[in-house]
C-alpha cells in the first residue's frame, strides 16, 4: 500500500468540490480584504481624527496575531453576543479583517508612491476631496500595486485550510473526511498538497510577470 | 468581564513553553534551510540550483497545514516512524519558512554591489572567504529586516499546531473553551492574541538588536525603517 492510483481518481471529484470552496473563500476574503485596506489605508493616510491612531493600532496588533485564533475568536464568541455566523462567513470575515491589515499597508506604499505633483496640482484645480482621491491618486496608487495585492491573494488561498477548525467544508477537510472513511491519509492529503501547489505555482508565476510590467513600489 | 482572568492567564501560561520551543526552534532551524537554499540558488553547480530551486517552489505552493498534516499523517503512514510532535512541528515550520528566507538570502546576497565582489576577487580572496567576510557580511544587513517577518510568520503559524495536539497555548485555549461562559471564552482568545503580540514585540525587539550591530560592524547606522517595509517579505508564492 503506497499508492493506489483508483482510489487517487475516485477521490478527485470530492476533492476538487473542496477546492472550489477554498478559492469561494479566497475570492470573498480578497475582495474584503481590497474593501477594507483601502478604507483603513485612506483613514490613514488623511489622518481622520481618533479613527486613524485606532485603526493603526488595531493593525500593528492584527497583523502580528495568529488568523487561527482570531477566526476561533469570530466563530466562537460572536454567538455569545448574538451574533451567530456561518462557519464560511465567519472564515471569510476572519481571512478579509485579517489580510485588510495587509492590503493596507500595501495601498498606503502606493499611494506615498503617487508624486507630490498630483495632489498640487489636484489642489490648484480646486477638485472636490472625492474626486481627488477616485479621480486622481487611486488610478494612479493602485495598478503599481496589483502585484503586491496579487501575493497576497495566493498567500491567502493557502492559508484557507486552517478554517477546518472552526467546520468550512474546503478541500483539507474534505481529504480528513475521506481519510476517516478509508484509513488512509496518502492519497487524499497528497492530492490536496498538489492541488495547491497546480494553483498557487501558476498564479506566484503570473504576479511576477505583472510585476516586470507595472514595476514594484 | 475578566472573572476568570487570573484563572485563564494561568493555564494558557502553562503551553507558553511549548510555544516558545516551537517558535524558536523553528526560527534557528528556518535560519539554516534559508541559508542552504538562498546560497543553493546562487550556486555555480547546475544541479544544485534546481534543488534548491525545486524546494523553494514547492514548500511556497503547497499550503502549510497540508504539509503539517502531511508529516504527522502520511509520512508514518508510509514509513512507519513513529513521529516525535514538536520535533515534526518544528520541522515543518522550519521547512515551509525556509523556503521563503531563501528567496530573502538570494535577494540579499544578489543585491550586495557588484564592485565589492570585484574588489575582493582583485585582493584574491579565496572565493570561501569572499563570501564570509565580503558578501554575507553586507547581505546580512539587507536580510534582517525581511526575516524579522518571516520570523512573526513564523510565530503565528506555531498556532496551526493546536490542530495537530501540540499543547500549545492556542491548543490549551481551545481545550478551556468548554467550560467557560462566553464573556470568559472572549478572555481567551484576547488573553492569547495579547501573548502573541508579546512574543511578536520581543522578536522585532531581537531583530533590531541584530540589526544594529550588523550595521555597526559595516560601520554604518542601521537605515530608518519606512513604514510598511515590514511587509515585503519578498514575493510571496
Amino acid at each position: 500500500m503506497i499508492w493506489d492510483w483508483g482510489y487517487a481518481i475516485e477521490i478527485l471529484p470530492a476533492l476538487l468540490r473542496g477546492l472550489l470552496v477554498t478559492l469561494l473563500a479566497t475570492l470573498l476574503g480578497s475582495l474584503l480584504a481590497f474593501t477594507l485596506g483601502l478604507v483603513f489605508a485612506v483613514v490613514r493616510r488623511n489622518r481622520v481624527p481618533v479613527l486613524d491612531p485606532l485603526v493603526r493600532a488595531f493593525v500593528e496588533f492584527w497583523r502580528s496575531t495568529p488568523l487561527l485564533v482570531q477566526a476561533f475568536l469570530i466563530f466562537y464568541v460572536l454567538p455569545g453576543y448574538g451574533i451567530t455566523l456561518s462557519p464560511l462567513t465567519a472564515g471569510v470575515l476572519a481571512l478579509g479583517l485579517h489580510y485588510a491589515c495587509y492590503t493596507s499597508e500595501v495601498y498606503r506604499a502606493g499611494i506615498d508612491a503617487v508624486p507630490r505633483g498630483q495632489w498640487e496640482a489636484a489642489t490648484a484645480l480646486s477638485l472636490p476631496r472625492s474626486r481627488v482621491w477616485l479621480g486622481v491618486v487611486l488610478p494612479q496608487a493602485v495598478p503599481r500595486v496589483l502585484p503586491a495585492l496579487g501575493n497576497y491573494v495566493i498567500s491567502m488561498f493557502k492559508e484557507v485550510p486552517l478554517l477546518l477548525a472552526i467546520g468550512v467544508v474546503e478541500v483539507v477537510t474534505v481529504a480528513q473526511q475521506l481519510t476517516a472513511q478509508s484509513f488512509s491519509p496518502v492519497e487524499p492529503l497528497t492530492l490536496a498538497g498538489l492541488l495547491f501547489l497546480l494553483i498557487s505555482y501558476p498564479a506566484s508565476l503570473a504576479v511576477r510577470r505583472l510585476e516586470r510590467r507595472v514595476g514594484v513600489v | 468581564m475578566f472573572d476568570n482572568l487570573a484563572l485563564i492567564v494561568g493555564r494558557l501560561s502553562e503551553g507558553l513553553s511549548t510555544t516558545v520551543a516551537a517558535a524558536v526552534g523553528g526560527i534557528l532551524l528556518t535560519v539554516v534551510f534559508s541559508l542552504a537554499a538562498g546560497l543553493g540558488m546562487l550556486s555555480q553547480v547546475g544541479v544544485v540550483r534546481v534543488v534548491s530551486r525545486t524546494y523553494v517552489e514547492f514548500f511556497r505552493g503547497t499550503s502549510e497545514i497540508v504539509q503539517l498534516f502531511w508529516i504527522f499523517f502520511v509520512l508514518p503512514a508510509l514509513t512507519g516512524f513513529r513521529i516525535v510532535p514538536l520535533g515534526a512541528a518544528i520541522l515543518v515550520l522550519a521547512l515551509n519558512h525556509g523556503a521563503y528566507g531563501g528567496e530573502i538570502v538570494r535577494g540579499a546576497v544578489q543585491s550586495v554591489p557588484r564592485a565589492q565582489v570585484e574588489g575582493a576577487v582583485a585582493l584574491s580572496l579565496s572565493p570561501r572567504d569572499r563570501m564570509l567576510r565580503v558578501i554575507l557580511p553586507q547581505a546580512l544587513v539587507e536580510m534582517l529586516p525581511p526575516f524579522n517577518n518571516l520570523f512573526i510568520q513564523l510565530l503565528k503559524s506555531t498556532s496551526l499546531l493546536s490542530l495537530v495536539v501540540v499543547a500549545e497555548i492556542t491548543y490549551i485555549g481551545q481545550s478551556l473553551r468548554a467550560n467557560l461562559p462566553v464573556a470568559g471564552q472572549l478572555t481567551i482568545y484576547l488573553v492569547l492574541l495579547v501573548m502573541y503580540l508579546v512574543l511578536a514585540l520581543l522578536i522585532t525587539a531581537g531583530m533590531r538588536w541584530l540589526e544594529r550591530r550588523a550595521a555597526a560592524r559595516l560601520g554604518r547606522t542601521p537605515r530608518a525603517r519606512t513604514p510598511g517595509s515590514r511587509f515585503q517579505v519578498g514575493t510571496a508564492s
